[in-house]
This record gives C-alpha cells, structure tokens and sequence, in this order.
C-alpha cells in the first residue's frame, strides 16, 4: 500500500514527465540549425523594385490576389502600390487606394476619412510610385513573435503561414513593421506575401514579377552571382525600408527616395 | 468584411492591411491580469508581511484573486479567430515568443493561489465535513458532504500542530505568489513593451508601468466589493435585529468596515504615486529625446487622445481619487468614489495603450480611430464589442458568488453567527 507522502513523490514525477514537451527531446537537424542560422545554402530568394519603372497600373495587386486566392474585394492584399506627391512647399501626399488594384485612375490623392485632396500640377514638386510586399526579412519579426510556432522561415529565406496551425492571436500582425500581415477573410488566419512560393520553388516566378508590363518587379537568388537581381544588389546602389528596425529586409529598391515610410 | 475593418476609420496614409487588430478585449486582457495580480499582492501583505489591519480583507481578496483568475485567460480566447486551437500555444509552445509562455505562467500561478488557498480554508473544509456528517440530513446536504469531504483531500487532522504547519505554508506560499503575480502582469506588460514594431508600445518601462498599476486597480476593485459585500452583511444584520436575532450592533460593524477601508487605501495611494512616476517619466523622456516617431506619438497623445488620456485617465482617474483617498477622515461614500474613479483610471490607462498604440499607422503618415461596436449583431461585434467586454468583467463576481458558498470571505467563525 502506498502512503500519501509516496503518492504525492509520485505525482509530482508523473506531473513533471507529462509537462516535458517531446519537442525538448528532439534531435538537432543540422540542417534546420543551418537554416535557422541564415546558413549557407545556394538558394536566398530577394526582390529587386526598380520605382522608376513603376506606373502604378496594380497590374501586380490583381495578379496577386487571384493567384493566391485573397478575395478580390476585400479590403486587404498581399502587395499593394503606393503613390508619393512631393508639394513645391514640401508637403508629402501618400495614397494606396483599395491597395491600387486598379492603378491610380485619379489624380486625387485618397486620404480616406479625410477625402479626396486635389493637388494642382504646378504645385507638385516629384511624384512617385512605390510597390510594397513582404520584405521575407533575415531577422523576421513575425516569426519571432509567433506564439505557436505556425509562422516560420524555410532554409531559402521566405517566411510562411502554417494555416492549420495559426490560431489568429495577431500578434505577427502587429510585430510587423511593413504592416503587409492581415487576417485572411476566408481562413481566418494569419495571410502575408510568400513570394509566390508554389510557383518560385518550381521554377517559375512570382505572379506580381509575370504581371508588371515594365520589369519594376524583379525576383532572384542572392546565393548565385550570376542570378542578374544579383548582381545590381551588389554593384548598384540600393535601399531598403525601415532599416532601423533590424528586421534586415531581403527586398530592395532602386530609386528609393527619402519620403518613403 | 476583413477583420478589423469594421471598426477602424481611416485617416490620411495608413497601409492597406492596417486596421485596429488588438481590440477591446485587449483591453480588458491587462485590465484583468492586474486585478487578479493586485488582489493577490494585497492578500500576500497580510500573510507575508504581516499587516495586521489587512487581516479581514486579505481572505476576501485572496478568494477574489481566485474567482478573477480564470477570467484572465477569457478575453484572449475571445479575441482569438481560432479560439479552438488555444491548446496549440501549450503543445508547440514558440519561447521566442512573448505569448508562448503565458499559459505555464498563469497554470504556475494559478496552482499556487489554488494552494494556498486550500491551507486557508483546510479547517473549514475539515469542520463542515465534520458536520454535515454528524448532522446527517441527506438530499443537498449531501452534496455538500460529498464536496467538503473531497475539499479535504482526506487531511482530516486539525489538531493545534497540523494548523500551525498549514499557517507556514501559506506564508511560503503567498511569498512564492508576489513574483510570480508580479511575472504573470509584467509578462502582460512585456508582450507589449516588446513590440518593436510599435512605437508607443516600446518601453522597457512597461512591464514595471503595468505591475505598478495592475497593483493599483487589484486593491481598489478589493476595497469597493469589500464595500459592497459588508454593506450586504449590515443590511442583512439590520432585518435580523428587527427579527429580533441576536446579531453585533451596526455601527460597531460600520467602524470596522471603515477602519479596514482606511488602512487599505493606505497602501492603494503607495502604489498609484509610483504608478504615475513611471507613466509620467516615459512621457517626458520620449518628448525629451524626440526619435523619429515622436512627431505622430505627439499628436495622438496631445491631440487626438488629449481627453482620454489627461482627462479621464490622469485627471479623473488619478488626481481626482488621489485627493479624494488622501483627504483626512475617509469615509466609505469618499473610498467608493475613490476607488471606482481609479479602476476608471486604471482602465483608461489600458485603453490608451492597446488602442492608442494602435491610434497611428506604422507609416507615421496617417491615423486610425476605434469604433466599439455595442450593439452585437454578429458573433464578432459579439466578442470584439461592448457586450463581450461586460461579459468578461461580469464573470468573476459570478464565479465569487460560487466560490464564496463553499469559502466564506469573512471569518467562518463569526459568519456563523451573523449570516
């Protein structure tokens, strides 16, 4: 017969061995800790945008959300367009209407609750396009901040949405700096650019790069120095967005101009 | 309709996927967590350190703590799109994560309070046991028996020895739970202080800021249900005198009551000083040190959230209790002011963080304004609205009502006789 003092031991072995999780008895994949730790792989997906080329048609919207199925008229996407006018006095006027679906069909700036505000030709000083997506950061905040691990980054550098896993907290929604994460309306989980990852891990490439009728749109492999993205991102002068955050984004710009937040 | 779009409005440039994601029951997620932390740290003062004038309170607001408890996690499974896959955060728990933790923090907590207060009440258990047993009656009654004699988990001893060891043991256990309660909020606190990505959150300071005013609210909620619950006894205790049952006369109940009150919001003023320090030394430093975000953090703060944030939060829900607390010769009408002006505060503060954080875009180029749905015409206005809100905060005084039937909050002995 047990006593309560050796029942109690007990327990408390029973209650320790069950709290163990079986994922801290794992072994160490050498391959996932190479992965995890930027590694050394031959494959690092980046994107190039070259703003100069860029129109603002939303070619690259459209594409986007019927490749990855994001309903076409929710208010959210995974890529969007932004329209930057610099006043002669100064003044920065930034718009994305319905995330520039449909390009810009009116010269009116949208700033939604505050309306449409009318900017003369004469009084604009530079005016520009800039496409956004996922910057499939080395340092991806998301990822970090994930509770459950169903956010995660593979061994070629793109950050992707478990969504069986996800249990919508949002918290990668707002550890986000970019502000590209949102809730899917269909799904209910977490949703972001994957840089088409169906498409690109079979040698095609991503649906915004085939839809821009101007090659602004440029999708390479940093690991190869023959891959042409390549080699602009290391012989040209180029910028990325928000470095200050130390999220060390994998998307860069040409052109860059120093009203873009 | 995307999630959030139904209650964000838009200003100027804000990035399409921007919207108000952490709603009201972020809100009332710290709000919560820091009065389950507070209760309990108030009942810690009497058991650890002995504040004698805390002795009738520290009982009640250990079974409060342990009625508010459960509804600390709630908010969060409302918020959840995917309240069903809650149990993922314990199977692949993330650490790098600030969230991933919270489930084995509030368990490890939860288990003490839990505890401790089994040892608090072991001999009441023991003793109704005892009695339903010998006075053996059988229907509800012995429910009741069968509930008391499981309570005791078979330790029927209460000989003058055994109690003393139960004493020791919720001294250890209630010196355990100040750092834990303490980790459980200033983890609340972390989750957001962490977010890089927001500027308004980001502030080592916020753990400490929430551990301050968690404390802050968790003894003012204590002192206005210990308010209403020992006016209930008066009034009950005035129909028996006029029934002629032999009860201790009103005003030596009234003194009681108001001595006790007196005392508590003692160490209430303490904490809501050092609360308002911090907050006050966050908003100077980053008006002194002007980053990048200052521009946008200065017109949400003194321009577009002016009223909720110097007027309700800071002037009604912090000066106005302070003076009201402060002034000589408290009296119970003052401390209900008083203490509802503070959790007024306290909640104002939470409001002002979870919204506020999220009241400008991450692009500094634009705004956002929170609507809270009230009228709940779909389970999301449900849960993310007004409604979900009063569901969460009308939990606990259910969950007491429950509690408090099996743990009397006032002394057993006297309850006796007076209820």
């Amino acid at each position: 017969m047990m006593n309560r003092r050796q029942f109690c031991k007990k327990m408390f072995l029973v209650a320790g061995g069950v709290a163990l999780p079986l994922a801290a008895l794992e072994l160490f994949d050498p391959k996932r800790l190479q992965a995890e730790k930027g590694g050394k792989g031959d494959t690092r997906w980046v994107f190039l945008i070259d703003t100069h080329k860029c129109v603002g048609c939303g070619f690259c919207v459209k594409a986007c959300k019927i490749e990855n199925e994001v309903p076409y008229d929710a208010k959210v996407s995974r890529t969007w367009v932004e329209r930057y006018v610099v006043t002669k006095g100064g003044e920065t006027l930034i718009d994305s209407p319905n995330a520039a679906r449909d390009g810009f069909t009116s010269s009116r700036s949208d700033q939604n609750h505050n309306g449409l505000i009318d900017i003369k030709n004469e009084d604009i000083a530079k005016a520009f396009f800039v496409p956004k997506l996922c910057n499939q950061c080395d340092n991806p905040p998301c990822v970090q901040v994930c509770p459950v691990g169903a956010t995660y980054q593979t061994a070629d550098g793109v950050v992707l949405v478990d969504r069986s896993w996800c249990i919508g907290c949002g918290y990668c929604v707002m550890g986000c700096p970019y502000g590209v994460r949102f809730f899917h309306p269909v799904h209910h989980v977490a949703e972001k650019c994957n840089f088409c990852y169906h498409r690109i891990t079979k040698g095609m490439s991503t649906a915004c790069v085939d839809a821009c009728p101007f090659g602004a749109r440029r999708i390479g492999n940093l690991r190869d120095p023959k891959d042409p993205v390549t080699k602009i991102i290391t012989t040209e002068r180029v910028g990325v967005l928000k470095e200050e955050y130390g999220t060390k984004p994998q998307v860069f710009y040409l052109g860059l101009s120093m009203e873009v937040k | 309709m995307v999630h959030g779009e139904l209650w964000t409005i838009k200003e100027a440039f804000v990035y399409p996927n921007e919207y108000i994601y952490w709603s009201i029951q972020i809100v009332m997620y710290p709000f919560m967590t820091g009065l389950v932390a507070g209760a309990f740290v108030l009942s810690s003062l009497y058991h650890v350190f002995g504040f004698k004038q805390l002795r009738e309170i520290a009982r009640f607001s250990l079974v409060f703590s342990f009625a508010l408890l459960p509804c600390a996690p709630l908010p969060l499974l409302l918020h959840l799109q995917q309240p069903l896959r809650n149990h993922h955060v314990l199977m692949t728990p993330h650490f790098s994560s600030a969230i991933a933790a919270f489930g084995i923090v509030f368990m490890t907590y939860g288990m003490i309070v839990a505890s401790e207060l089994w040892f608090v009440y072991r001999k009441h258990f023991v003793q109704r046991a005892a009695d339903l047993r010998d006075n053996w009656q059988g229907g509800v009654e012995h429910v009741s028996y069968i509930i008391f004699n499981v309570l005791t988990l078979g330790a029927y001893d209460i000989g003058e020895e055994s109690l003393h060891r139960d004493e020791k043991a919720v001294k250890y256990l209630a010196a355990a739970g100040i750092p834990v309660a303490c980790f459980l909020h200033g983890y609340a606190g972390f989750i957001f202080g962490s977010v890089k990505a927001n500027a308004l959150w980001m502030t080592p300071l916020m753990p400490v800021i929430f551990i301050c005013s968690a404390v802050v609210s968790g003894i003012a909620l204590c002192i206005l249900s210990f308010i209403v619950v020992s006016r209930l006894r008066i009034t009950l205790n005035n129909w028996k005198i006029r029934h002629g049952v032999g009860t201790p006369a009103v005003s030596e109940m009234k003194d009681a009551e108001l001595a006790i009150v007196t005392q508590t919001s003692r160490y209430l003023l303490i904490f809501l000083v050092l609360a308002i320090s911090l907050e006050l030394l966050d908003l100077i430093f980053r008006g002194y040190t002007a980053v990048k975000s200052w521009d946008i953090l200065r017109s949400v703060i003194y321009e577009k959230d002016f009223v909720k944030i110097f007027i309700l939060q800071y002037g009604l829900g912090n000066l106005v209790p302070f003076i009201l607390l402060l002034m000589p010769r408290l009296t119970i009408r003052r401390a209900v002011a008083g203490t509802l002006l503070v959790l007024v505060g306290v909640f104002m503060m939470r409001w002002n963080v979870v919204i506020g954080g999220q009241a400008f875009s991450a692009s500094f180029a634009g705004f956002m304004e929170y609507s809270l749905p009230i009228i709940p015409v779909s389970m999301e206005t449900f849960r993310e609205g007004l409604f979900g809100a009063l569901f969460v905060v009308s939990m606990p005084y259910l969950l007491f009502l429950i509690f408090s039937r099996v743990m009397p909050v006032f002394d057993p002995g006297k309850v006796k006789n007076n209820l």
